[in-house]
């Protein structure tokens, strides 16, 4: 088996102790081990954790790729544990494993912490890593792969106000290359969602994604137009547009204005419609929707530390 | 056993030991021989035969491989390309074993994943690994799918 085992920790070796998994990619989920997740990030956001629940433990964020947010939040996470953290970034990676495969380097950090997060340019690198590791590994990114962190919080935040199942979700924006939306549709195809994708020309979801979905059971819906649908969404999640994937800055702005949210496109929607964004957001939401109470994504990226916080917590405990 | 076919069709010689991939679909004898790791620089000694009269199927292809039996998880590989193949073990002139070719669950270090970021095109000591889908070949790595030309690809 190539697949890490899922969470959570129900599953036994035949000796009765506790299997070791990892977290790679939302594909590796039941919606049973999603929910779990997000019932113990939901304890650790309302306090009802003891400080001191990793105490002793250290988890080594090694972060082959910049990504200063995400590598915070995983340390924040552990620190608010009560646990440890070291942390090696893009530059210090890259010359501490030069001419080193990332096999050796996984192997030799296995024996200094409890756990590994990784971030790496290659898709399919956290599934490599742990392969061999000998202890538990989290993805926090892989090229353009899998983000699972990234889609339990959004999962999180959803479900902070409202139940996952059966909603409406509209993704919109770049859904060719966009990994978060990817996996955010993955993990949503388990609790019956409709998906409304809204994406521009060239930047559709890929064939292949949307019968993966449809195989899953879920029902996708192509818009054009984010007009024609806003009004049925119980979320709206925008995701960047890319200026490197159009050949020039004018096809770009056509497609970008086009495809912003305005508070005028929001007459008349549900009213607890959420919209949510991964951040950083180039253009797609204009900041005067920062004051309309739609507007989620800020809450959005605090989620980031509970839910971090639960992984971490999951695979060490 | 040397029977040649006196209306002038299929004339191979005789192999006293091996292999004879039989009911190969027409035109993929190579790429059989491809995906099984066999080129011209392995010593195996070879008769192709392409493009055949074959009852069964119109035109068929057949390959014989002197002094080597294939084992199940090496030939099974074949039926991504010829599904109806089906092997003969031959000993002493022989057919001592025919069996047919099965799709296997999961393919390594066969096909290259087409996606240049992914981790098995690296220098990491890791072999492509493909899970094998009615909808094509599903890189475990990257999530990849090869839907079509998997002959195209294989390593
Ligand atoms: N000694 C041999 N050397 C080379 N080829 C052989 C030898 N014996 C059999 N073959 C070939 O192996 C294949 C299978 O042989 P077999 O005698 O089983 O034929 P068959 O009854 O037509 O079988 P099938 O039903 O599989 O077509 C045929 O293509 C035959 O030409
Ligand atoms: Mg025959
Ligand atoms: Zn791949």
């Amino acid at each position: 088996m190539i697949r890490a085992p899922p969470p959570p920790a129900g599953l036994k070796t035949p000796e009765g102790s506790h299997t070791m998994y990892h977290i790679i990619s939302i594909r590796d989920f039941e919606k049973s081990d999603l929910d779990h997740l997000l019932d113990r990030a939901e304890e650790f956001d309302t306090e009802k954790y003891r400080p001191r629940m990793l105490e002793g433990k250290l988890a080594a964020l090694l972060f082959f790729e910049p990504s200063t947010r995400t590598r915070m939040s995983f340390a924040t996470a552990m620190a608010r544990l009560g646990g440890d953290s070291i942390s090696v970034d893009s530059v210090e990676a890259s010359s501490i494993v030069k001419g080193e495969t990332l096999a050796d380097t996984i192997r030799v950090v296995s024996g200094y912490a409890d756990a590994i997060v990784l971030r790496h340019p290659k898709e399919g690198a956290a599934r490599l890593a742990s392969e061999f590791a000998t202890v538990p590994v989290i993805n926090a990114g892989d090229g353009a792969g899998q983000h699972p962190s990234q889609t339990l919080l959004d999962l999180y935040t959803i479900r902070q106000s409202m139940p996952i199942d059966g909603l409406d979700v509209g993704l919109l924006g770049d859904l060719r290359y966009g990994r978060t939306a990817h996996s955010l549709a993955l993990a949503l195809s388990l609790y019956g969602v409709t998906l409304h994708t809204i994406a521009p020309g060239g930047l559709e979801m890929p064939a292949n994604i949307a019968l993966e979905l449809r195989e899953r059971g879920m029902d996708v819906i192509e818009h054009t137009d984010v007009e024609e649908v806003i009004r049925e969404l119980d979320v709206l999640y925008v995701t960047r547009i890319q200026r490197e994937r159009f050949p020039d800055s004018a096809s770009y702005y056509n497609v970008a204005s086009s495809y912003q949210i305005t508070p005028d496109q929001l007459r008349g929607v549900r009213e607890h419609l959420m919209i949510l964004h991964p951040l950083p957001r180039a253009g797609e939401i204009d900041p005067a929707v920062d004051q309309t109470p739609y507007a989620r994504y800020f809450e959005q990226a605090r989620n980031g530390v509970p839910v971090r916080m639960a992984l971490l917590y999951e695979v060490m405990k | 056993m040397s029977r040649k076919d006196p209306s002038g069709g299929l004339v191979i010689s005789p192999i006293k030991n091996g292999t004879v991939i039989d009911h190969v679909t027409a035109g993929e004898a190579l790429n059989v021989l491809r995906i099984l790791g066999i080129t011209g620089s392995t010593r195996e000694c070879l008769s192709i035969a392409t493009n055949v009269r074959s009852k069964r199927m119109g035109r068929k292809d057949v390959v014989k491989i002197e002094n080597r039996e294939l084992r199940t998880e090496e030939v099974d590989r074949i039926a991504l390309l010829a599904p109806q193949a089906k092997i003969n073990i031959i000993r002493d002139y022989q057919v001592v074993e025919k069996k047919g070719v099965e799709i296997p669950h999961l393919l390594r270090g066969v096909v290259r994943c087409p996606n240049p970021g992914c981790i098995t095109n690296t220098n990491e000591p890791v072999e492509s690994t493909f899970e094998v889908l009615p909808k094509g070949l599903h890189c475990l790595y990257c999530d990849w799918l090869i839907k079509n030309d998997i002959a195209g690809h294989i390593i």
